[in-house]
Formats: structure tokens, C-alpha cells, sequence
């Protein structure tokens, strides 16, 4: 079994009403309960703000965010486990993010 | 971990209202971001963390985090609720000050403060209405305009002039004045009825939509009989009006979302929680001297929701209630509305009659219904291609999709040879609708 870090991207910070917001969360809940389900949830994670610091180069920069726009910010991330990166790929594809124009990006844990 | 339906829309009113009593009524636009914002992390949050035990909480205490950075980064250069004085100015206070303004009895008045200050004499009732529904109720502009089947822009500028008259008041309406309170009350009465009427007799082709309308009606004006001094007659007499119709909701359209007359509804269906709900409302709106219409249109409801069947409706009862209407507001829909009555007493010779005898009936031209009464008494009278001719009459006037295939069917009935059967189709269009045409000028 491997490890994989899901990366969400793309503001979830878009102008919606209400009820649209209720809409997306019950595709996410839902989403999020079908993954606990299957067992691969190895770690639920945390969403990130979307404030922070930059710290950059020699010179030790430090700039504020956000870093990029709001499509590649990335706003949370998953640890799941899964036998190999098709079938995380697989996992990955029925994120609500991806109705709203975000991205998931999987990446594989590195074993040593 | 479930979230109740309509969870978001409920809160947003309520967390607006909180909070725009902290910011003051001037900045509402930053009451509706602070919102928004607290909406945005429960969606970033709730997914991973699980839905908090109780989410209202959960998204109060969210938004008065984020209302008590902004005061405090802000208050030097922005200026809040003129009716907190300085409260907001000293650590000492500010956080008491937050917490007593969102505690969750507190929201009641908050919402009846913003709600009042909706219904500004300087507002149209259309512009009263779209207000409500945006600030109170959680609906978008989009929302709006689908319910309305009106026009995003027409809708849009509605509420961005209301928006802008709210700001310019520079005070929420304060509702511990009693004589305010009272000056102001009919105006919101009459904002809740016409939400109720909008949602009942409404343009939405979509019956969802439209029981949404009625069940926010009916629960803001629960909050209004909360208030000491809302809880007049008349407001008992509006929430049994609204519960009595409301119950019949689930008869009113058909499964492929026709609507049904309320004489050929399954009364098996209505709703018996409301109807006694709504009994009850009626019982203790008859005190006091005061009879309003809806005193007189609650009356009818019930006397409606009594009758088992639609040919045991007691149409005494019904006429002298329309005389009574008549009484108070003479107008010619209320003046059918008693014709069509009478038709189902006396026949619909006796019927044609009092609608020929409508004094000021040609303010009805535009009406769809005024020329589909006719036609429906004609096609009672076997006079089947006179019928058919005032039915496409209204079929021309129809004012949305609904109205459109109820007159088309009128229309199909004419053309068949079977015998009728003896309804009164039109009856449940009694109630004048919330016009909110997109023409319409507001001020």
C-alpha cells in the first residue's frame, strides 16, 4: 500500500449564495464520507488559510500572500492510501472541487 | 454529519442581522462579506473536520471572530453602528458589547430591526419584498428573478436601490420605539403578505420554489408575533391566513406541476398540522376592534379548510365575508372573487350577473382571470364556444408558464364533448398576486 498527498487547488471562495454554498457542501461531505468508507483515508488533513508568508532566496525575503492566483492557491490537503497511483487517480476524480474549475493533485509519499 | 436543508440561506439572514447591528446599517455590504466569509471556511472546514454538532453556532461564533478583527483594525477609519456610541472604541467593552448583539436570543430583534428597515416609506413594495427575500431570506438576485420569473437586471435594480436607501437611513430601525414600531407595522404585514402571496399564487413554474416563498413568509412573520409589540390581531390574523392556504400546498399542483383549483384539490392531502396551526392563529387574532383584510381572508381560509368536501363549503359564509372585503377595499378582483361565489350558490346565471354588475370592472382588463370567470360560468351554461373564446382571451393575458397551461387546459375542456364537471377553477386565483412586473418604476 502507498501513500498519497491530495493537494486541492482553486478558491472554494467564489461568489455564491447560500444556497449554492449548501449545495457544495453536501457534494463534499458527501465525497469525504464515500472515502472514509472505502478505508483510504490515512489522514483527513486541514484546510489552509488563505493568508501566510513567502520566505524567499538568500537575501531571506519575506513576502506576504497570497502566493499565485486563486486557481493554483492551494486550500487543503488529504493523505490517502491506496495499492497504486491509477487507483488514487481514480479516488481523486469525483472531487466537488473539480466542478468549480479547481485541481487535485496527487502525489505520491516518497519511500525511502 | 448531515446539514438541515436550507441551512446557509436560514443563517445568512440571521447572522446579516446580527451584525449589521454591530457594523451599523451603513455597512451592510460588510455585514454580507463577514457572512460570506464565514459560509467560505465552513465549506473549507466542515468537509475535512466533520459538520459541527451545532452548525449555527459553529458559523456565529466564525462571523464574530472576523467582526471583532475587522472592528478592531478598522474602527479608526471606518465608522460602525452609531448605535453602540463608543462602545466599540475600548477593549473594555468591545467583545461584551459583540457577544450580547450575536447571542442567539438576540437575533429575533436584530432580524426585525433589519426587516423593518426594509420596508422604508421610501421603498416601493416590490423593492420591499426583493429585500427581504436577499437580506432576511438568503436568496440571490438570480434566486429572486427565477421565483419572480422576472428579469436579473429588473431584480438587481431593485435591490441595489434599496440597498442604497438602507445605507443612506444611517440607523437601523429601532424597534423599542412603540410608536415607531406600530407607524412601521402594517408596511411589514403588508411585505409578508405579499412574500406569502408571491409564493402561493406565484410565477415560479417550479413548486419548490414557490413553497419556499410561502415558508419563509410564514417564518418571518413567526418572529414577528415573538416581538411584544407584533403580536398584534393583525399579525395573527396574517399567520393564520398563511398557515390556513399553506396547508394546501400539497394539493395545489399535480404531479407534472399543474396547478389545481381548489375544488377539485384532494383534501386528503392538506396539511393538518397547519390547518390547526392555523385555527389556532385565527382564535387569538379575534381581539380588539381593529378588522383587517386579513382578519376577513384568514376567515375564508378556514372557512374552506372546514368543509371536507369542496360541495360542502359553506358559500353564505364566503359571500358575506367578500362583502366585507368589499367593505375595506373596494376592489373589482375582490368583487369577481364574491361573483364567482355567488355562481357556486345561485348558478352560473345568477353569477354572470353580479360580474356584469361589477362597477369598476374595467380595471380588470389586464386581469387574466376576469375573462376566464366569465368563461368558466359560459362553459357551466353549456355555451361551450363562448367559453372557449374568453378562455383564450386570458390565455393572451396570462402573465407566466403556469397561468399559460392552466388557461391552455380550460382552453382543451371546451373542446371536449364530455360533460363538465361542476368546478370552480378559477376560485383559488382569489387572492390578488404580488405584481412585480418588470416595467414597473420605482420612484
Amino acid at each position: 500500500m502507498s501513500e498519497f498527498l491530495f493537494l486541492f487547488r482553486g478558491s472554494q471562495r467564489l461568489a455564491r449564495s447560500p444556497e449554492e454554498i449548501q449545495k457544495s457542501m453536501q457534494k463534499w461531505v458527501a465525497w469525504f464520507r464515500e472515502l472514509n468508507q472505502k478505508g483510504v483515508v490515512k489522514d483527513p488533513g486541514n484546510p489552509l488559510d488563505a493568508s501566510g508568508k513567502v520566505v524567499r532566496g538568500h537575501g531571506k525575503d519575506v513576502h506576504d500572500g497570497p502566493y499565485a492566483e486563486a486557481k493554483d492557491l492551494i486550500n487543503g490537503y488529504v493523505l490517502i492510501e491506496a495499492p497504486t497511483i491509477d487507483q488514487a487517480v481514480e479516488l481523486s476524480k469525483s472531487c466537488p472541487i473539480l466542478e468549480d474549475g479547481g485541481s487535485v493533485e496527487v502525489r505520491p509519499i516518497s519511500k525511502f | 454529519m448531515n446539514v438541515d436543508e436550507h441551512l446557509f440561506r436560514r443563517e445568512a439572514g440571521r447572522l446579516t442581522s446580527a451584525l449589521t447591528r454591530v457594523f451599523g446599517v451603513h455597512n451592510l455590504a460588510l455585514a454580507e462579506d463577514v457572512v460570506q466569509d464565514a459560509f467560505c471556511r465552513a465549506l473549507e472546514i466542515w468537509p475535512i473536520r466533520g459538520v459541527p454538532d451545532n452548525p449555527s453556532a459553529w458559523l456565529m461564533t466564525t462571523a464574530r471572530n472576523r467582526a471583532l478583527d475587522i472592528v478592531r483594525r478598522q474602527r479608526t477609519a471606518n465608522t460602525f453602528a452609531p448605535e453602540l456610541g463608543r462602545m466599540l472604541d475600548s477593549e473594555w467593552t468591545l467583545a461584551p458589547v459583540l457577544d450580547e448583539i450575536l447571542a442567539a436570543d438576540a437575533i429575533p430583534d436584530s432580524m426585525l430591526r433589519l426587516m423593518f428597515s426594509c420596508c422604508h416609506p421610501r421603498l416601493s413594495e416590490s423593492v420591499r419584498v426583493a429585500l427581504i427575500l436577499n437580506i432576511l431570506c438568503g436568496f440571490s438576485v438570480q434566486e429572486i428573478a427565477g421565483a419572480f420569473a422576472s428579469g436579473h437586471a429588473a431584480v438587481e435594480k431593485r435591490i441595489v436601490r434599496g440597498k442604497k436607501v438602507l445605507a443612506e437611513s444611517k440607523h437601523l430601525f429601532d424597534t423599542a420605539v412603540p410608536a415607531d414600531f406600530s407607524d412601521r407595522l402594517p408596511a411589514v404585514q403588508r411585505a409578508l403578505y405579499l412574500l406569502f402571496n408571491e409564493g402561493y399564487h406565484g410565477a415560479s413554474p417550479v413548486a419548490a420554489v414557490r413553497a419556499e416563498l410561502c415558508n419563509e413568509a410564514i417564518r418571518l412573520s413567526a418572529v414577528l408575533l415573538q416581538h411584544q409589540l407584533g403580536g398584534t390581531p393583525a399579525t395573527y390574523a396574517l399567520a393564520a391566513l398563511m398557515a390556513l392556504t399553506a396547508a394546501r400546498l400539497p394539493a395545489r399542483t399535480d404531479a407534472s406541476g399543474n396547478l389545481v383549483a381548489l375544488f377539485d384539490q384532494d383534501r386528503t392531502l392538506w396539511d393538518q398540522t397547519r390547518l390547526s396551526e392555523g385555527m389556532r392563529l385565527l382564535e387569538l387574532s379575534a381581539s380588539g376592534a381593529e378588522l383587517t383584510e386579513y382578519h376577513i381572508e384568514a376567515a375564508m381560509a378556514s372557512v374552506h379548510a372546514l368543509a371536507r368536501r369542496a360541495e360542502d363549503t359553506d358559500w353564505d359564509a364566503i359571500i358575506s365575508l367578500y362583502e366585507s372585503l368589499i367593505a375595506i377595499n373596494p376592489s373589482p378582483i375582490v368583487a369577481l372573487n364574491r361573483a364567482i361565489a355567488i355562481a357556486q350558490r345561485d348558478g352560473p346565471d345568477r353569477g354572470l350577473a353580479a360580474i356584469a354588475a361589477i362597477s369598476n370592472h374595467e380595471r380588470l382588463a389586464s386581469y387574466p382571470f376576469y375573462s376566464a370567470a366569465v368563461g368558466e360560468l359560459e362553459l357551466r351554461r353549456g355555451n361551450r364556444q363562448r367559453a372557449r373564446s374568453h378562455f383564450q382571451t386570458s390565455l393572451e393575458k396570462a402573465r407566466n408558464a403556469t397561468e399559460r397551461r392552466f388557461f391552455e387546459q380550460r382552453i382543451a375542456a371546451c373542446d371536449r364533448p364530455s360533460a363538465q364537471p361542476p368546478d370552480a377553477a378559477f376560485l383559488d386565483a382569489s387572492l390578488e398576486p404580488c405584481r412585480m412586473s418588470d416595467g414597473e418604476e420605482d420612484q
